[in-house]
């Protein structure tokens, strides 16, 4: 479903922050890429988020390669991906249904479609009872979980996550990580980022490390080493 | 569809400018500002202009005939000054009413009032008062005037003096101040326009500072360009209307205050009257470049953060 075909990203400052990169994502797939900051993994997503061009090289998403995308056709592109982001990224002025609800109007979705699917979402995050605080009154790991509840709301094929634990505890990480687990099991194929040692070996699905802009281990039923 | 998203825009704008008070009120005082010095424009002008047509109005020439001027003369000359297109009135004092009006004036003055019983007859000629149609024809009417004088030698001895250059000078100086004073005011009037005008456009460019973070997020959801405005021009849509009513609102009590004196001043206009009377025209320009400004502001400072 998601082709990088040997991609390259020289940044203005000549730093190579990609260097020849191919990866195939089939549907379905849980694809954790780790290593050490700056080894180029946000890069990465960003160009799956179509929010950098590739110096060299395409990335398709099923048929359509991506850059070539005008920008109306990118907004109904990002709507198939969903995105969770270690630093939660909710509108703050929004309370959590609102929040989630927002996804879904932006996807132009009807109203009593809307009012039916939000609380659904936050349920199955376990934040029914919270659904109308805003972010500034939720922890850390309700805060990730508002986020995974608006990537999820609009069943998209594809959640790209970028290190969604690196702020939280060890008891909050498990759980962000069980709740993408359930969605993978769901159909959803997720992409995650993260130095987590102890995520990735509990998961035992395929690894991808990276390197200065490179590939330096794909391993189906990986561990966490570099 | 179309509908949903416009109620969707408008309600996530009504939410936003509620739930951000602060913002809003700072970015709506700023624009009451800005709105107080459109409308001060729109009195400003009219108060000069007033000024200028009642001193204009006070401009007349005053026509004094000698004491044996006989009356039949005298209406003849009415008669032909009223036939000429540049004279809209003329105004007869007969030498009787002069003496009552002299009278009338000097009612408390016992002193001239004696010296004027001393006198065997009434000192006093006939008069007229004469308006031009237009305060530029003054000059033609005296020199018609004069040629009357000129040419027949009959009418010549009936007029004493004619009394236009006295006044034409005062009223040309005044004219000259009151010109100056309306240049000089439009372009201070128009300086602090595009201040203000600046001001509010950099201070809601500031306000949607703020969101920049938001928007980035909207985008990255798939959020369409007109969903992502439309909410922030609703909310700019929202500044002016709020501005504008609390400036309308504001000029009433202000225009209250400052009416009396406006028109001791010798404008020849009461503000507050004005205010009552050009309500409606003030409510659309000053509603109007307050829905105007935020639209603007809050479309074009949207723009700068869209590129994601």
């Amino acid at each position: 479903m998601l082709l990088l075909d040997k991609v390259s990203k020289l940044y203005a400052d000549n730093s190579l922050a990609l260097d020849n990169i191919s990866i195939h994502i089939k549907p379905g797939d849980f694809v954790s890429i780790v290593g050490h900051s700056g080894a180029g993994k946000t890069t990465l997503l960003k160009m799956i988020l179509a929010e950098e061009r590739p110096s060299d090289g395409a990335v398709f998403f099923e048929d359509t390669d991506i850059h070539s995308l005008k920008r109306k056709q990118i907004n109904s592109y990002r709507r198939r991906i969903g995105t969770v982001f270690q630093d939660f990224r909710l509108l703050p002025d929004k309370t959590a249904y609102e929040n989630v609800a927002f996804a879904m109007e932006a996807a132009g979705r009807p109203d009593d479609e809307i009012a039916a699917d939000v609380p659904h979402v936050l349920e199955l995050v376990d934040l029914a009872r919270k659904m109308h605080n805003f972010p500034h009154q939720l922890s850390g790991g309700e805060k990730q979980r508002v986020a995974i509840a608006r990537a999820i709301v609009n069943q998209p094929d594809l959640i790209i996550a970028d290190e969604p634990t690196g702020n939280l505890d060890p008891v909050n990480t498990f759980d962000i990580i069980q709740i993408l687990k359930k969605i993978n099991d769901l159909g959803t194929t997720i992409i995650l980022t993260t130095h987590n040692t102890g995520v990735i070996d509990n998961l035992g699905r395929r690894v991808i490390s990276m390197k200065n802009g490179k590939i330096i281990q794909d391993s189906p039923e990986g561990k966490y080493h570099l | 569809m179309f509908w949903t998203k416009i109620k969707r825009i408008l309600r996530a704008g009504f939410v936003s400018f509620w739930r951000n008070g602060y913002v809003s009120l700072a970015s709506v005082l700023v624009m009451t500002v800005t709105l107080s010095v459109i409308a001060s424009i729109l009195f400003t002008s009219a108060m000069l202009t007033s000024t200028l047509n009642s001193i204009k109005d006070k401009v007349d020439v005053n026509v004094y005939f000698v004491k044996t001027a006989p009356e039949e003369d005298i209406a003849n000359l009415k008669q032909s000054l009223e036939n000429l297109p540049q004279v809209a009135e003329v105004e007869y004092t007969s030498r009787e009413q002069a003496l009552i009006d002299f009278r009338t004036r000097h009612a408390d003055d016992e002193l001239t009032l004696n010296a004027l019983e001393e006198l065997d007859e009434n000192p006093l000629g006939a008069s007229f008062n004469v308006r031009a149609a237009d305060p530029s024809q003054y000059e033609s009417i005296v020199t018609f005037l004069q040629s009357r004088t000129s040419n027949e030698g009959g009418t010549a001895s009936i007029i004493d003096r004619i009394n236009y250059a006295q006044n034409k000078q005062a009223i040309d100086a005044l004219s000259r101040i009151i010109d100056a004073s309306t240049k000089l005011g439009s372009i201070i009037v128009i300086f602090f326009v595009i201040v203000s005008v600046l001001i509010t456009f950099n201070t809601i460019r500031l306000a949607i500072y703020i969101f920049r973070e938001e928007i980035s997020v909207m985008r990255l959801v798939g959020a369409s360009e007109m969903y992502i405005r439309g909410p922030f021009v609703t909310v700019g849509l929202m500044y002016g209307f709020v501005a504008g009513i609390v400036t309308l609102i504001l000029l009433y009590p202000f225009t209250y205050w400052v009416g009396p004196i406006t028109l001791r001043l010798g404008t020849g206009l009461n503000l507050f009257d004005y205010y009552l009377a050009i309500f409606g025209q003030l409510f659309i320009v000053v509603i109007g470049s307050g829905l105007f400004l935020g639209a603007v502001s809050s479309y074009l400072a949207v723009k700068k953060y869209l590129k994601v």
